[in-house]
């Protein structure tokens, strides 16, 4: 049951993008049409689920204050937390390397569609907010790590999906010149993040 | 030095990080509830992209192209910690440092830092990649600064924690906006602000 109620509230009250802005860059730059949207918010979500569980198991059993305690007793006041940025960081792009790889291997036409973006996802705000997320809401289990993981990967996805959709319709309309391209995409994501609103209320 | 007046004013007007190239979104938005935070913020990525295209500038020929990414990322990475633990050290910056919570972490993944380097340094002498780096940081803040401004003075009535609006406008009525401390106004601002700079430079209007 709680699992369920972290993974409703990861999706759409704590959403990536409407309530933190994570990601933000290539959520503007990659919601053109919804096709490579798809892709895009596809290789997140495995991207984030792969990289939160080791994170969590890094932070867990070497990153804290005190969580070498397991080696031996004279570990137990070594805090290496202030090392957590380069060592998320480095995961993250080493597990996006890996998802290139494996993508090239065994699915071409998805690596050929997503081109650029997939070595992009390392830098990807969203990726590192998410470990950086996890480390301050101190979540108790590799479980609860993943399923937030996966929550906020859909969250981040669905996103990114509806933004495509409303700009691949709004080509055809007339916008003022000075906001034509990203001027009209940022009051829109404005817009659809007051809609969003509405789950901020709702405690789960 | 022509060049190097070129090189500090484009990414302040004409090549701005935020409005005319769309990167480093995320932070921009989230920080600038209060002028204060969003002040420390424009001056830890002004650092941090400033150093950071200097020291991929000086190692630009021995970096091998393939893994140039891991190491981009070790280098900003060890920039960030460096003025994360000076934040932390003072006990007036830690409550800011605080309050900015995952922000200052994320300006690893802040794409004008990566960008500057992909786009300039890894192309250029140390020298001017510096000065690009730190005009790239400062056109970043003062975007900043400008969403901040308006945000706190419309959501709080305050600036810099200092009263602005006074108390007999509140006696007499007068309400702070709320929507102005969510987070989607902060968009819709940055948009209209989008689109004052391109009324004004045509150039940079799309077609």
């Amino acid at each position: 049951m709680e699992y369920i109620s972290l993974f409703v509230k990861s999706i759409f009250v704590d959403n990536m993008i409407f309530a933190y802005f994570l990601g933000m860059c290539s959520y503007l730059a990659v919601s053109k049409n919804v096709k490579t949207a798809n892709g895009l918010g596809i290789a997140v979500i495995g991207v984030l689920l792969i990289t939160l569980p080791v994170n969590y198991l890094l932070d867990t059993y070497f990153l804290k204050p005190g969580a070498m305690a397991w080696i031996s007793p004279d570990f137990a006041d070594v805090d290496l937390s202030f090392l957590s940025f380069i060592i998320f960081i480095a995961v993250i792009a080493a597990i996006t390397q890996l998802v290139e790889m494996i993508v090239e291997k065994f699915l071409p036409s998805l690596y050929s569609s997503l081109g650029i973006y997939l070595p992009l996802i390392a830098v990807n705000c969203a990726i590192l907010g998410g470990s950086l997320f996890m480390q301050q809401k101190d979540f108790t289990g590799v479980g609860e790590s993943a399923v937030y993981a996966l929550g906020s990967g859909i969250g981040w996805y669905l996103a990114i999906v509806c933004l495509a959709a409303i700009r691949e319709k709004m080509s055809y309309s007339n916008v003022p010149a000075g906001l034509k391209g990203i001027g009209i995409t940022f009051i829109t994501v404005g817009m659809m993040g007051m809609a969003f609103m509405i789950f901020m209320g709702i405690s789960l | 030095m022509g060049n190097f007046k070129e090189t500090f004013t484009t990414p302040l007007l004409k090549g701005n990080p935020i409005t005319v190239l769309v990167l480093g979104i995320c932070s921009s938005l989230a920080v600038t509830v209060e002028l204060k935070g969003a002040l420390v913020m424009a001056l830890s990525v002004t650092i941090v992209t400033g150093l950071s295209s200097l020291i991929c500038s000086i190692i630009r020929n021995t970096i091998p192209n393939r893994v140039r990414i891991i190491i981009q990322l070790v280098v900003v990475a060890l920039m960030v910690i460096l003025v994360d633990q000076f934040l932390k050290a003072f006990e007036s910056t830690y409550a800011i440092d605080k309050s900015l919570s995952v922000y200052i972490g994320l300006i690893i993944t802040n794409c004008i830092v990566m960008g500057r380097i992909e786009a300039f340094a890894l192309g250029n002498k140390p020298l001017p990649s510096f000065v690009d780096g730190l005009a790239s940081g400062l056109g970043y803040g003062a975007i900043l600064i400008i969403v901040a401004f308006f945000r706190e003075l419309l959501g709080s009535g305050t600036l810099f924690g200092i009263r602005i609006i006074p108390e007999a406008a509140y006696a007499a009525g007068y309400v702070n906006n709320g929507l102005v401390i969510l987070p989607p106004f902060a968009l819709i601002l940055l948009g209209c602000i989008i689109w004052i700079h391109r009324s004004i430079d045509k150039e940079l209007q799309e077609k």
